[in-house]
């Protein structure tokens, strides 16, 4: 399901003396299949632009285009169940969220909500848990006696049980352990191979976003900065400081490294994995 | 979806209600509420509404915030001039609807009621947007001074109003995100049967009710650790000064008083 936003412009508050402008003439498109990440400095207006992906927010101007239903700033919208059914935001500190007795429920809560049967809800919520990486005897507990970083858990595998094709990710992984993070963003990454899911990231983390996206969009100050492919954006590190951005260390390290050398490698490499296969090949050169 | 509510929120800016003494502000408020319920006819009614015009006019809040902030209020002042309008029997019929009858007397004094709910609204949130909510309590706890001797713990209950003030917007901003956060989970807070829209406000109420008392707690340990201790021995650093603007606006609620004494039917 291809998302397309044309020219979305949003206010907080609008109509009162409180109003204050969140983003404007934001346009771009989220292609089925594909791992966008959208990156910015706080504040810049990201997660308002996630929350028009399922109306909950709708545009003041322009409109947002959701597989073949358009939402723009007029009309009154019904039947959004379907939409949030497809387009599944996990938002930022989701943690906030939980609110059953115990986990199962909780993550049977949004499936259910779709018109999901109560076994295959369950069958799912085992599913989710151990896509998080918890074990299944935290199904029965209580959500409020978890660690926060196993609310966190919980509460995107609450999202994925509701199997959506879009998976709208805001800051998953802040706060998490190192280990934790690769963890769940390889899961993600995965879950976007292997079943066609689109994912949509917001992240703080250059070196997330290299990793994994396809598309990057960069929001500066409530407006699309620059959109394109991550290798492309990330060898202007020029822009990326200007909004307060940098590139990852990866990136670093070889710019350092070009300059010992005298000439720059074949390509910028976005990981370390890349970047090892580019020096070795260095090697291979010489001798 | 709660940016609306202007009901409680400031809104910073330099005009003369702004500047001020909230003591004065409170006194002014107190009186006021009381002597609404003088008025009884017409004449009594325009000129309170035009004195408290004259306070918006004075305040620089536009009127039309005023009026957006009357929303949430509407239904219940419509439902009591129902009430009136349908119950009241008093002067002439004026119309029959099936078994309800409407007589003069009961519009009259719906219409009555009704305007004294927006005056008391509009006096009230024009104190809120005029005074900062820790001026609010400064100038509550320096009138209820007094109490003191008689062992009430002023500065203690100012203090808890001058919180439970400060996270009304916290809590609202809160309510929002988990709200938005549960409709992304196919939550409908707005459709649906009445004991299906209570059991849809759980998801919402618990983790706002988690979120409370852990801000509550954090808040505490937050204060021993930086040595609050209560009143004893603390001084002022916002220091209220009366000025001669505030006794020129309780003259001129004096004179109103009088006013409306005489105006009075
Ligand atoms: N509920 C709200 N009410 C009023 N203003 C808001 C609200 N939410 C966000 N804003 C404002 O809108 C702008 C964009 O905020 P947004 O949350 O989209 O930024 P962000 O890019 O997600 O930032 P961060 O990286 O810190 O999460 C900010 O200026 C913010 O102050
Ligand atoms: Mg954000």
């Amino acid at each position: 399901m291809d998302i397309k936003l044309r020219e979305i412009e949003y206010r907080y508050a609008a109509g009162t003396p409180f109003e204050r402008s969140a983003i404007a003439d934001v346009t771009f498109d989220i292609p089925s299949g594909q791992y966008v990440a959208i990156i910015g400095h706080t504040g810049s207006g990201k997660s308002t632009v996630l929350q028009h992906l399922n109306v909950l927010l709708k545009p003041l101007k322009g409109e947002v285009q959701i597989g073949n239903r358009t939402v723009s700033s007029g009309r009154k919208e019904k039947n959004l169940k379907d939409v949030r059914r497809r387009v599944g935001i996990v938002f930022q500190f989701p943690e906030h969220q939980l609110f059953e007795e115990t986990v199962e429920k909780d993550i049977c809560f949004g499936p259910m909500n779709f018109g999901v049967m109560e076994e295959d809800a369950k069958k799912r919520a085992r599913a989710a848990i151990q896509l998080v990486g918890l074990p299944e005897e935290v199904l029965g507990k209580s959500p409020f006696d978890l660690s926060g970083g196993q609310m966190r858990r919980v509460a995107i595998a609450g999202v994925l049980a509701m199997k959506p094709d879009v998976l709208v990710l805001d800051e998953p992984t802040a706060g998490l352990d190192p280990r934790g993070r690769q963890d769940m963003m390889d899961m993600f990454a995965k879950l976007q191979k292997e079943n066609g899911m689109t994912c949509v990231l917001v992240t703080h983390s250059m070196e997330d976003a290299a990793r994994y996206a396809d598309t990057i969009v960069i929001m500066h100050k409530g407006r699309v900065f620059r959109t394109g492919a991550a290798r492309d954006i990330f060898s202007d590190a020029g822009s990326l400081t200007d909004v307060g951005l940098d590139v990852p260390e990866t990136v670093r390290f070889q710019r350092l490294f070009e300059q010992r050398l005298g000439r720059p490698l074949g390509k910028v490499c976005l990981t370390p994995e890349e970047l090892a296969a580019e020096v070795g090949r260095l090697r291979g050169e010489q001798s | 979806m709660m940016e609306k509510l202007i009901i409680g929120r400031y809104l910073p800016a330099d005009s003369v209600v702004h500047g001020m003494d909230p003591r004065a502000k409170l006194l002014f408020i107190f009186i006021f509420v009381l002597i609404i319920f003088l008025a009884n006819n017409p004449v009594t009614y325009t000129l309170l509404g035009a004195f408290t015009l004259f306070a918006v006019f004075l305040s620089k809040v536009k009127l039309r915030f005023l009026v957006n902030g009357l929303k949430p209020v509407l239904i219940l002042i419509l439902f009591t001039f129902l009430l009136h309008v349908f119950f009241t029997k008093e002067g002439d019929m004026i119309a029959r609807i099936g078994f309800l009858t409407i007589y003069e007397g009961g519009v009259i004094k719906g219409v009555f009621i009704s305007l004294r709910f927006f005056l008391l609204i509009f006096v009230t949130s024009l104190l809120t947007l005029t005074t900062p909510p820790i001026s609010v309590t400064d100038g509550i706890e320096s009138l209820f001074g007094p109490l003191r001797k008689i062992k009430v713990p002023v500065h203690e209950l100012a203090l808890m109003m001058s919180i439970s003030l400060r996270f009304i917007p916290t809590l609202l901003d809160e309510t929002d995100k988990i709200m938005k956060a549960q409709m992304a989970r196919g939550a409908d807070f707005s459709s649906g049967s009445i004991p299906d829209r209570v059991k849809a406000v759980i998801p919402l109420l618990i983790p706002l009710f988690v979120s409370a008392f852990k801000r509550a707690e954090e808040l505490a340990v937050a204060m021993e650790a930086r040595g609050y201790k209560g009143s004893e021995g603390r001084t002022k650093y916002r220091l209220l000064h009366w000025s001669l603007r505030d006794t020129m606006a309780m003259l001129l609620l004096g004179a109103l008083s009088a006013a409306l004494f005489m105006l009075r039917s």
